[in-house]
Order: structure tokens, then sequence, then C-alpha cells
């Protein structure tokens, strides 16, 4: 399909997305960050790049991926029909490898010979070092030690594909302390090494970046969604750790201004118990891994250590800056989906349409089946499955207290 | 204007001899240990820079995270970090004293009432790691208004358009970080960050101080003989991470040891 390359909503020349996001960053990497700033606008005006990067996107990922009409979940649910947008089915798994296609083809152009990355589910982990095979870059991934646990096949799938995988034991173990860790490592190898940064986060132009990256996502879900059902989504619906699904689903639909955007943060135990990953609902405006936006901190500006998701890839207690700045204008709603909530959706999705999603997506379904069913039949509820469930299989045997052994019996 | 900061690369331009800047954790171990150790070290250097505490620092090597672990798991508290600075002026009024951290705690707790307890409480000036002179604007007003000197950071990645941008709003002296890395590192080759301060001098007259693995009485002669100033960190926190049971030790050891550095710079 041809893509619009426009970069629409842009931010201001600091990186500013209203009063959020800029560049916070040590003095040491402020060069290092105008130096991918200024490749990545040189190359987004190079057809060559584009031709590259959409090519493989087509022949290596699968894209365009399907936009599929959830006939069976919509009659469960009993009202707005379903519309769900396959990113489980690009290779990898989810939707962030449109993301490191597009930085590792950076890299390559910038000279960079090696490529760093943080991971918390450790889905971009995989897609980070899944292109660094690609493209024979060294690779060194950054997981904190309490998702190492959690996500142990994608741990294997890194090491099975090259890439080294470094334990983060600082702070909590999670996603924003592999964040420190490699901001830390990068602060000293910026010379040779590359950051591929995973979310619609970070300093510019990370936020901006990512979501270029990702917007072939709700590109194709908005002509395949006119294709199929001849008019527009009414709602649009994402899940949101630090964004980057979100904004690719959500961003080629801003001006289409009938279409209600929604996002959806983790609500972990309930949004009221105070350990949840609700940044935008919850949070305050902050500074954290180089730009202002919403954080879950204390009154003291201390980082929280609480935040919690079943799903290792929400439990960021940040949030993208231009989330935070289309809540301030009004162009985007908020909702949360708890640790049961997701689990149920996630069920649901497995027996109604045999199609096993990604905890993180089913944080996504469970808000979007509640928003479908208090709406019409003729009404259109389009939800990104950001990935595929592969991963979660033993945390949610665990949950519902699957043993082999009993089964057998 | 804020002149402490000048007054005292005065003093020791006159007496021959580099400034000696010293960092620690405030509430590293605890708030009451930690104020005894300031104390101590406030009478050994020339100014001392005062860390906030933070769950997330970025910048900072494992010794330096390590003490902003122990301090918010002791309990300290931004309101201690203002009293520790109340005790150093109070004990010292002609030392330089400098909020060092970053931003997300002043910020949170609001630029102008941060700035202005921090003045009440004998500070000089701030040196936020995580706002360089593009994001400078969302706090020089209250430092300003408040009479606090903006100190702001070069590094071995600046080049000349970023260094004339922050030479530009720049006050008090200019922080040097010797290596692209972070605190505790390896230091940088002398000879390179002797060209690099050559460089900047060529777009400010404020003194230049030299930061980031400084661990050695040699390793801060060396600076002296070209820098205004040599910051010592990671290596003063490490005095009482090795004596972490026995406080008498720990002021012991970190009085020796700054009081080392002090000797060895004097040209």
């Amino acid at each position: 399909m041809d893509y619009d390359l426009d970069i629409k909503h842009a931010p201001d020349e600091g990186g500013h997305f209203g009063k959020y996001g800029g560049r916070f960053a040590a003095e040491t990497l402020m060069q290092p960050l105008k130096e991918i700033e200024d490749a990545f606008f040189e190359a987004w005006a190079d057809p060559e790049f584009h031709k590259e990067r959409l090519d493989l996107l087509k022949n290596y990922v699968g894209r365009m991926t399907p936009l599929y009409h959830a006939k069976q979940l919509t009659n469960e649910v009993g009202g707005a029909q379903i519309y769900l947008k396959r990113e489980d089915l690009n290779h990898t798994g989810a939707h962030k490898v449109n993301n490191t296609i597009g930085q590792a083809l950076l890299a390559r152009r910038m000279g960079k010979k090696k490529v760093i990355a943080e991971t918390g589910a450790g889905q971009h982990g995989v897609a980070t070092a899944t292109v660094a095979a690609m493209f024979n870059m060294q690779c060194d991934i950054y997981m904190g030690r309490e998702d190492i646990r959690r996500q142990a096949p994608n741990v294997f799938r890194m090491k099975l594909l090259g890439a080294n995988v470094i334990a983060v034991d600082s702070g909590t173990g999670t996603l924003k302390d592999a964040v420190n860790e490699a901001l830390r490592v990068w602060v000293a190898s910026c010379e040779d090494t590359y950051y591929i940064f995973g979310t619609a986060a970070g300093p510019h132009p990370f936020p901006l970046m990512v979501r270029q990256f990702h917007t072939v996502i709700g590109q194709e879900a908005r002509k395949q969604c006119l294709e199929q059902a001849g008019r527009l989504p009414d709602v649009a619906v994402a899940c949101v750790g630090g964004g980057s699904n979100a904004m690719g689903l959500l961003h080629p639909l801003w001006d289409d201004e009938s279409v209600k955007l929604v996002a959806v943060e983790a609500g972990g135990h309930g949004l009221e118990t105070g350990e949840h990953a609700a940044s935008l609902a919850k949070g305050q405006p902050g500074i954290i891994h180089g730009s202002l936006s919403y954080v879950l901190d204390d009154e003291e500006g201390q980082i929280s250590a609480d935040a919690h998701s079943i799903s290792a890839g929400l439990d960021y207690p940040g949030v993208g800056p231009e989330l935070a700045h289309m809540m301030d204008i009004g162009r985007l709603d908020l909702d949360s989906a708890t640790d049961d909530e997701a689990l149920e959706a996630f069920e649901m999705l497995t027996k109604a349409e045999g199609i096993i999603p990604a905890l993180e997506s089913s944080h996504a379904l469970a808000a979007g089946i509640r928003i479908a069913s208090t709406m019409k039949p003729e009404e259109i509820v389009l939800i990104n499955l950001s990935g595929r469930g592969d991963k979660d299989l033993n945390t949610v045997m665990d949950k519902f207290g699957f043993d082999v052994e009993s089964e057998d019996e | 204007m804020n002149n402490q900061l000048s007054h005292v690369f005065a003093r020791c331009a006159k007496e021959n001899r580099a400034a000696l800047v010293g960092y620690l954790t405030a509430g590293d171990p605890n708030v009451q240990t930690s104020e005894k150790l300031m104390l101590a070290l406030a009478e050994q250097v020339d100014i001392i820079e005062i860390g906030m505490p933070f769950s997330d620092p970025a910048a900072d090597g494992p010794v330096i995270q390590a003490a902003s672990e122990r301090a918010l798991a002791a309990g300290s508290h931004i309101q201690d970090v203002f009293l520790i600075a109340q005790r150093v002026r109070e004990a010292k009024p002609e030392v330089g004293i400098v909020l060092m951290g970053y931003a997300n705690v002043p910020y949170t707790m609001g630029f102008e009432p941060f700035a202005k307890q921090a003045k009440a409480s004998g500070v000089d000036g701030i040196l936020l790691v995580d706002i360089p002179a593009e994001e400078s604007g969302i706090c020089a007003k209250a430092f300003k208004t408040h009479d606090l000197s903006q100190i702001m950071l070069l590094a071995p990645t600046s080049t000349e358009q970023r260094i004339a941008l922050a030479a530009s709003i720049a006050q008090g002296f200019i922080y040097y970080v010797s290596l692209a890395g972070i605190t505790g590192a390896e230091m940088g080759e002398v000879k390179n960050i002797q060209d690099k301060l050559s460089l900047i001098r060529q777009y400010t007259k404020l003194p230049i101080c030299v930061g980031f693995g400084v661990k050695t009485p040699a390793q801060a002669e060396s600076i002296a003989t070209f820098g205004d100033g040599v910051v010592v960190g990671s290596h003063f926190v490490s005095q009482i991470t090795s004596n972490i049971h026995d406080d008498d030790a720990m002021v012991s050891s970190l009085t020796s040891s700054a009081s080392a550095m002090a000797d060895a710079m004097k040209r």
C-alpha cells in the first residue's frame, strides 16, 4: 500500500509536544541525540530509505497485517462490531519490529556497528535482536532481573538470535531500571553504539521517530476499515505502556474527528490500590528518561517502585509525551483494565476466535469489549491486537493453576 | 548576582591553587551521619556539592547509585537536603554550597519554592544533570529570582556550538565532565581534557571545574595545573561504603582522603 510519509502534528524544534517532551538528557548525550535527529530527518526525506524500510516491512515482517472482523467475539459481547488490527501476526509476534527495522536502518546509515536496547516484556528485545542478527550488528539487551524471571522464553529467543542479555539489578529490576542502565552504557559508548529505544518516550527525537515508524499500523487499519466496513471506526482502542502501539494506531486517526481515541493503561490490582501502571490517569507531570511527561512518582519526585502490571510490557511508571499532550488537549480518552480483566479478555478472545493475545493487548481488548458492549451493532470498535500471547503462557498457566501432571490423570 | 562562588575561586587563585569541590549524597548512609560527614567534608573543601538523592540516577555509576539508594532507604527527604545545607552554611560561612541532582525532584516540588528554600538554606548554586542548556528555561527564572547560580555541564561530546550555548547561560562555574561516561568511571586522558578546557575558555571567563573519575591525589594534582577546580565525588562516597558500620571511621577516612586531595592541588 502507499503510506503517507508526511510528518503530521510534529513537535517543535526542541521536540516539545505542547509542554511535554523535550530533551532532558545529560550533556554527554545531547550531541549524540542531535546526530540521531539529523540522521532521522535526512533519512525520512530520502526515498531510498523508505524503499528499503517498506520492502523489509512487507517481505520480512509480513505487512500489511490483516484487519479482522471478530464476528464471534462481537456476537458474545452483543454491541458494536469489533475489528482487530492483527499486529500479532508480524514477524517476532508484535508491533515492536516496525520500529526496530526503522532504527536499525538508521544505525547502519550512521555507521554504527553495535546496537543496545532496553526491554520489559522482552518483545522489544527480541525485535532488536532479530534486526541485529539480520543486519549483522553486535547487540546487547538490558533487562531487569525481575522481568527476566517473568519472560524466560523471550530471554532464550534473544540469546538464540545472538544477543547478549544483561540482567539489571539496580532499582526495582524492571523496565525503568533497564532504561537507566542502557542510558549509562550508551553515555560511555555513543561513539560506536546506537541505542534503539523501544517506545514513543525518552528524549527527542525518540518519541517522534518511534511514532513515525509505527504509523503504518493506523494507516493500514484506517484504509482496511474503509474497505471492509465502508466507514471509519467510531472508537479506536490501544493499550499504553510507553505508548508505541498506541501512537501507531491512534496517531493516523487524530484528524478524523469522528473517531474517539482511547488509551488503555494497566490497572494492575486496581487504580485505587496504588499497584498499577496508569501514569496518565494517576500520575503527575514529571521528568524521567529524558522527557517531560506524566510519571508515577511520590510528592518528592521519587519514581514509584510500586508500578505493577501482570504484563511486563506495560509495567512502566512513565508514558510517551505526545500521549500526555493529546490527553491535555482533549484528543485522547483514558481507560484502564486490571490484571483480572485482562486475563478474562485473554481467555474470551482465545475461546471465541482462536487467537491467543499478548497480555499487553489483552488490556486493550478488555476495555474495547467493555466499550463495544455499550454501543449499537451498526457502530465499530477498532482494537489494536499489538502482540501474540505465546510469551505469556507461563504467566497465564500460573494464574489459571494449570498443571500438566494432573491433566494426565 | 550571586558572588559567593566567584569569591571562592578568587580566594583559591590568590593562594595559587585550584579549588577542591567535594560531593556527597545527602542522607547517606542516614540523615544524622550524613550531617556529620558533610560538616567534616566542608572543613576540607572550597565548594561542597550536596547530592539530592533520586530513585533513578541514570548519569551515575554504581557508587553514587548505591549512595542514593541508601539515603532513600534510610528515609532521607528533600527537607533533609535543605537542613544539611543550612548546617554547613552555619558552620562554614565562606564555603561554596551547590545542590546537585536530577530535575524531577525540584520539578515536582516546584522550581520556585525549591529555589526559595535553597536560598534560605544558604545554597549558592544548583546543578541539575538532566537539564541541558536547551531546557534550562524551565528553571532559570526561579533560580535568578532567588539569586542562585545555574551551573552548567560540558562534556567531551559538546560541540563548539553547544559550548557557546552553555556558556551564554552558565553562572558560578562550568562543570566539565572528564569522560564520556558515568560518575566514578576512569578519568579521561589529561591531554584531551586540557585541550577541551582551552576551547571552552574561548567562550567563557567563568572558572572551569573538572570532575567524573578523579580518584587519586595524583589525578587531582595534574588537573589542578590547568583547571580552576577539581570535583571529587565517587571517591569520597567510597569512604562511606568501606566503613559502613563505623561512623567515626567514616568521618576520619573522609577527612584524610579529602585533605590528601587538597594538599596535592597546591601549585
